[in-house]
């Protein structure tokens, strides 16, 4: 399952990656929120699967699965969310203000300032 | 975006306070089980979003008169509050305490002060949720 | 944490509440608040005094982060007791002055107290402090609080010129001093200055001693502003006046006066110390002094001279370090000049204040500094001329002035120096007297021009912009009381010297006095036709001759080459650093955010991959892996297909919504994963970031390919694969390998005992490792406060769209 997972973890990444070497505003942005997910699952299979039952105590067993990499995905997750709302605010603001998302168009020089 | 959809503010104005109970229960078995500041700000900002879903932003904001601004430095108050408030004491910045009470109607019960420091959490998450769906919701 | 600490820290507190005082009583003038602080510390340490009288210290600690021996110890002894004194003493006369000039409706009181407030606490850290990590802490604060005071008026060009060149010449040394601290403390295994000290001998024979030494030194002489670094303090002159009267003169310059002293105990044990401390203080003098003659500006002048005066106080100090070459106290004469440094600093800063003030006062009441266009005041402003005489007149080292009795007992040291016979001074001691006679009598002649060029002279109302007259009473009240110290340290010196002066000075030479001794510190008018006397008689005449005829040989400063200078030297330096580092920046940043992205991820391919392959480090181990079910292999055909989506979707709600998609099955692995936290929250931020995407939903453009070629969309997929290949088999590697066993057996034991919990992912987020969390909900705070700003606050280049869309 591990080396499943890292696969999958992989592949999100390439995806994320392709979307946002990209043009288009909206798909960068897209990219930019598949690549928490590949991160996320990539740093949940490091800690390894199924190791254990949840990690709460009250359910007294006798392994626990790994709770670093969940509490870092915890504050991973929460932390996208942010990036991803002010990616948004950007780009619309953006194409508001400029009329267009063609990251070509979008270039700035020093000529403009 | 004005709606009218009778049955479904109905259903949310109940959904509402169910989640809301649900946020609020979750928020205080974080220690214990699965839970916490986190999802507890997030089930209620959800629950807010219902809201807003069903009748409109000028509605919710006279049913809920909050400024979400205030809410995030409130949160972050009582978070740095929480860790600086162990100097007092001679122990080192954020250090936590804990102990065990009887309490009527609850029983024995512990109480922490990483709930103090949970609640700035939830209250921080609450309010940059409900910060950012409003102002980009008032943006038309 | 201890009073003193407090003592240190209340300048801050203060800080915080001046923004109110200035809001809440606006009709007060916020100064009155302020002043306040000073004058209660000034008090409250006055009663150290007793203490260090009899060479004794106090030391209070307090940890700050022990874990790397960091400290916030504080160490009262004569020498730091003095420079408190001086910091809350003239902070306080400082503060007085500046309610009077600076004016409360039209300045921004506010920034100019709090970073007067936040200079005095820093520089009270600094004299105050044991541990150098402390001390370097404070020693910066004072260059950012000195770069924001001179820098004040920022909508002045020399101002942000200024204030750049203090704080690149000064930082540049606070860093350099860093590095000799570390050192410092790598040779001697602690932080602290008093243990460092007691490991001198030891020390001295180490091969990184000269190294520190010299780092050290730079921080010093960057700030005392020493040659070749002086340049910053004339520039720096664009602050208000009382800054000027307080930071870069009487205090903050001073603090490189304060290093050296501090650290002769530990350094004087070398001859460099010696040669460099006294030769770069000595030449300091004589050239600053030299060129002060040919300022115009008043300010100009008295700039150039705190820089002569600074290097004679530390060429003093380089001379006194001779003293520690001796075991004993008998028959050791080279104490007087660690005296006379000590008289001397004391003496400066009453002097040297009053005349900043006076200076302040003319050009508050004239409206100009220029020495050309002022004259004749003398009648129009009495006050102010008896002031200006008594500074300059002591300045000048006339009796019976306190400037006189430490100008005395500087040649008296410098005359000592030639008849010693240790460090080859057999053959070059006789520079020093020479040197000090040639800077003081071009003291001489400044110090002349100042009053007289000023005061006397033709009167001309023509030049002036405004109508001048004498200053209200309470801007004179501050440059009075100096003036008085300036005359009552002159006829009465031994006021001082029980009191201040030894146990400052026996501070800096603890090695030479006995337990229970003291150092003979008695000033006298009066020696008898000595050396020192005939040679002050000469600077005297030779003044006044050259004084008297100053327009005819004024016109040798001309001689001097005008290009070569070292302001031109730094403007040049910095020009090409500038032009180079654009240059260069230029050359890869196209302002395509493609470009940048590409570079990122080709860096990431090529460096993990070529360590991946350079290491031989990829490894293949499936046995350790948990079983694979059909949950897992449904969701993961969900989880592809709506990738894929993504990538073909020609909508925009079609990607937003198989997005959502990945999300949902991601929420569900963690389920399946055992991870309740995490599905929980991915469920519900999924589900709200989905709402977020279809509210911005109306604003985003359609979803558009921009005709991508073909040659741009197989580069793209290139790099996209070589980042997937590269991840996918670190993946592996790393679940193949484990090196060390996992650290979460700690947190599995100790949740419930040391944390009280049982969800051990909750605690560790706001417990074990709650300081993450914190600095989350900060940045998060940080998003939710930029997007508010993003859309509420539109300052658009003046159009109308202001309105729009609201």
């Amino acid at each position: 399952m591990e080396i499943l997972m890292c696969i999958v973890a992989g592949m999100l990444f390439a995806a994320a990656v392709y979307l946002m070497l990209s043009k288009s505003l909206l798909r960068i942005i897209i990219g930019t929120g598949l690549l928490s997910h590949g991160t996320h699952l990539m740093l949940l299979t490091m800690g390894g699967l199924k190791t254990g039952t949840v990690p709460v105590l009250g359910e007294h067993a006798a392994s626990y699965t790994d709770p670093i990499p969940q509490a870092l995905i915890l504050t991973a997750i929460v932390i996208s969310f942010g990036v991803t709302a002010i990616f948004l605010v950007i780009a619309y603001r953006a194409y508001q203000d400029l009329g267009t998302d063609n990251m070509d168009q979008l270039r700035g020089s020093e000529a403009d300032d | 975006m004005k709606t009218n959809d009778v049955i479904f503010q109905t259903v949310a104005k109940v959904v509402f306070f169910m989640i809301i109970f649900f946020a609020v229960r979750i928020f205080f078995a974080g220690h214990y089980y699965p839970g916490g500041g986190f999802v507890g700000g997030l089930l209620t900002s959800g629950a807010i979003v219902l809201l807003l879903l069903a009748f409109d932003l000028k509605t919710v904001k006279k049913i809920l008169p909050v400024d979400y601004k205030w809410l995030i430095s409130l949160g972050l108050l009582f978070a740095t509050g929480t860790a600086a408030g162990s100097v007092l004491f001679n122990v080192p910045f954020f250090t936590h305490a804990y102990d065990y009470f009887q309490l009527p109607l609850f029983g024995k019960t512990s109480l922490h002060t990483a709930m103090l420091f949970d609640l700035g959490v939830y209250l921080v998450v609450i309010g940059v949720t409900m910060t950012i769906i409003q102002t980009i919701g008032e943006s038309e | 944490m201890s009073l003193v600490h407090w003592a240190i820290l209340a300048p801050f507190i203060l800080a915080i509440f001046v923004p109110f005082f200035r809001k809440k009583a606006a009709t007060i003038h916020t100064g009155w608040f302020v002043l306040i602080l000073p004058v209660v510390l000034f008090v409250s340490f006055l009663q150290y005094l007793p203490v260090t009288m009899n060479n004794n210290s106090i030391t209070h600690s307090a940890a700050w982060i022990p874990s790397l021996g960091i400290d916030f110890s504080v160490y009262i002894d004569g020498l730091s007791l003095l420079f408190i004194l001086l910091i809350t003493g003239i902070g306080s006369l400082v503060v007085l002055y500046s309610i009077y000039y600076l004016s409360k409706t039209k300045e921004s009181l506010q920034h100019f107290y709090v970073y007067l407030l936040m200079f005095m606490g820093a520089m009270l850290g600094v004299v105050l402090s044991d541990n150098v990590i402390t001390l370097y802490m404070f020693w910066e604060l004072t260059s950012i609080s000195s770069f924001l005071l001179i820098a004040y008026w920022f909508d002045r060009d020399r101002s942000r010129y200024g204030a750049l060149k203090s704080m690149l010449i000064t930082v540049f040394g606070g860093l350099m001093m860093l590095g000799g601290f570390l050192v410092l403390s790598i040779m001697g295994g602690t932080f602290s200055i008093r243990e460092l000290a007691v490991q001198a001998p030891d020390l001295y024979h180490h091969p990184l001693f000269l190294l520190a030494m010299i780092l050290i030194l730079l921080g010093a002489f960057t700030k005392s502003a020493q040659f070749p670094f002086y340049i910053w303090l004339p520039d720096a002159m664009e602050a208000p006046t009382p800054v000027s009267a307080y930071l870069h003169s009487a205090t903050m310059v001073k603090a490189g006066i304060y290093l050296v002293a501090r650290f002769s105990p530990i350094f004087a044990f070398s001859s460099y110390w010696f040669w460099i401390v006294s030769a770069v203080g000595l030449f300091t003098m004589i050239w600053a002094s030299f060129n002060a003659v040919k300022q115009t500006d008043l300010k100009g002048i008295l700039a150039y001279s705190t820089v002569s005066q600074l290097g004679l106080i530390m060429g003093l100090l380089g001379a006194g370090s001779a003293a520690l070459y001796f075991d004993s106290l008998d028959d050791n004469l080279y104490t007087a000049a660690v005296i006379a440094a000590i008289f001397h600093l004391i003496n400066h800063a009453t002097f040297k204040g009053s005349l900043f003030m006076v200076v302040g006062i003319i050009d508050h009441e004239t409206g100009t500094r220029d020495i050309r266009r002022l004259g004749g005041l003398m009648s129009l402003m009495p006050v102010t001329f008896t002031l200006s005489v008594i500074g300059a007149f002591s300045m000048a080292g006339l009796p019976p002035f306190n400037g006189f009795l430490s100008k005395e007992m500087f040649f008296l040291s410098m005359v000592q120096l030639s008849e010693l016979n240790l460090f080859n001074l057999e053959t070059w001691g006789i520079f020093f007297p020479v040197l000090a006679w040639i800077g003081s009598v071009f003291t001489f002649i400044y110090s002349m021009i100042i009053v007289f060029t000023v005061f006397t002279g033709k009167f001309q109302p023509e030049k002036l912009e405004k109508k001048p007259h004498e200053a209200p009473a309470g801007m004179l009240v501050s440059p009075i009381i100096l003036a008085v110290l300036v005359i009552v340290f002159g006829l009465f010196p031994n006021l001082l010297s029980y009191s201040l002066i030894q146990p400052a000075a026996a501070a800096i030479v603890p090695s030479i006095i006995p337990s229970g001794e003291q150092l003979d510190v008695n000033i006298y008018f009066w020696h008898g036709i000595t050396a020192e006397l005939l040679m002050t008689i000469a600077v005297v005449l030779v003044g006044i001759i050259l004084y008297t005829f100053l327009p005819k040989w004024v016109g040798l400063y001309n001689y001097f080459p005008g290009k070569v200078t070292l302001n031109n030297l730094y403007d040049a330096s910095l020009y090409t650093v500038e032009r180079g580092s654009n240059s260069i920046t230029k050359s890869y940043m196209s302002g395509f955010i493609r470009s940048y992205l590409v570079y990122i991820f080709a860096f990431f391919i090529a460096l993990l991959g070529f360590t991946l392959w350079a290491k031989d480090a990829f490894r293949y181990d499936a046995s350790n892996t948990s079983p694979i079910g059909y949950y897992e292999i449904g969701l993961l055909v969900v989880l592809c297909v709506a990738t894929a989506t993504i990538l073909m979707a020609k909508s925009r709600l079609t990607s937003i919504i198989s997005l959502g998609a990945v999300g949902y099955s991601v929420s569900l692995f963690f389920v399946i994963f055992r991870a309740p936290d995490l599905a929980l929250t991915q469920l519900v931020i999924e589900t709200v970031s989905t709402a977020l995407f279809l509210l911005c939903f109306y604003h985003l453009p359609k979803l558009s390919r921009h005709e991508e070629k073909m040659s741009f969309q197989i580069g793209n997929a290139l790099i996209a694969a070589g980042v997937g290949i590269t991840v996918t088999l670190i993946g592996i590697t790393a679940h193949s390998t484990k090196l060390f066993s996992s650290i979460n057996e700690y947190y599995i034991e100790n949740t419930y005992k040391k944390a009280g919990g049982e969800n051990m992912v909750n605690v560790i987020l706001v417990d074990f490792r709650g300081f993450d969390t914190l600095f989350e909900i900060a940045v998060l705070s940080v998003a939710a406060l930029g997007i508010y700003a993003l859309i509420k606050l539109r300052l658009e280049k003046g159009d109308d769209s202001v309105n729009e869309n609201k």
